[in-house]
């Protein structure tokens, strides 16, 4: 078993705001974050991949096919956009780093054919990132 | 880390076939990396030294078994790859076997390889 992880960025802004709160709960447990205007990150994406070798090919899962999944399913959807307003998963749900994890492997999982998802995991800021490995 | 020269291509294929799975890493001349090499070692802690293992004696045998093997090296003519298509999932397979089979000082864990900023790949001993 090797494991492959490939590295994507992308940048998008959002807001965090729980409507079954009261205003005064929103601010207390989202601070600056519940500013309805929104504020932005460049997100470091990594995909981790886990298969056997190929015998033939030398590669646990074509890496291009790969990047192609990553920028249809959620690059396409989440760069340079603002995530609450134009992210389907997140009209019902907090767009939290944990959150932003878990729809993305929601999104890639099923698409990967050749090779299994290991985990994912995505970087709000270089010093704060999630891991999410697939468990419910 | 090291500087290396490869190039991705599979007798068993014909050359349409190599062309549709390598790509552009199938270019006859080859391309090259800088290659980062991350090895991972595990034990207790000795009680006199503080360490798991003599940082020292694991750099000086990875230089000598593998920096100085691959190092400014085209990675098609080296034994391990006349049978075997030198990517980096089989380049972490290759370097593990020699780091299991010469380190004796500490359990390897896994040997990670960065190919480029953007990919990177990791080998843990099972097959």
């Amino acid at each position: 078993m090797v494991y492959l992880t490939r590295k994507a960025e992308f940048s998008a802004s959002h807001y965090y705001h729980n409507p079954a709160f009261t205003p005064d709960e929103n601010v207390r447990i989202f601070g600056k974050c519940n500013n309805p205007n929104g504020h932005g990150h460049n997100y470091t994406l990594e995909v981790t991949v886990k298969g056997a070798v190929d015998p033939k090919s030398g590669f646990v899962v074509d890496l291009k096919q790969l990047k192609e999944i990553m920028n249809r399913e959620v690059l396409d959807a989440m760069d340079h956009r603002f995530l609450n307003k134009e992210v389907a998963e997140f009209s019902k749900r907090i767009p939290t780093t944990e959150n932003l994890a878990i729809v993305i492997w929601q999104r890639l999982s099923p698409k990967l054919k050749a090779a299994q998802l290991h985990r994912v995991r995505v970087y709000e800021t270089p010093d704060l990132f999630v891991d999410f490995y697939g468990e419910a | 880390m090291f500087s290396a020269s490869h190039r991705l291509h599979s007798d068993e294929m014909s050359a349409e076939q190599n062309q549709a799975v390598y790509g552009k890493c199938n270019n006859p001349h080859g391309h090259g990396h800088n290659y980062a090499v991350e090895i991972t070692v595990s034990g207790p802690v000795d009680e006199s030294t503080g360490m798991v293992c003599n940082l020292v004696d694991l750099d000086g045998f990875v230089h000598q078994h593998v920096l100085e093997r691959y190092d400014h090296q085209n990675l098609n003519v080296i034994q391990e790859f006349a049978e075997n298509v030198p990517t980096t999932e089989n380049l972490c397979i290759a370097i593990y076997k020699i780091v299991q089979r010469g380190f004796r000082l500490a359990h390897l864990e896994r040997v990670r390889i960065e190919e480029t900023m953007m990919n990177a790949f990791e080998y843990r001993g099972d097959l």
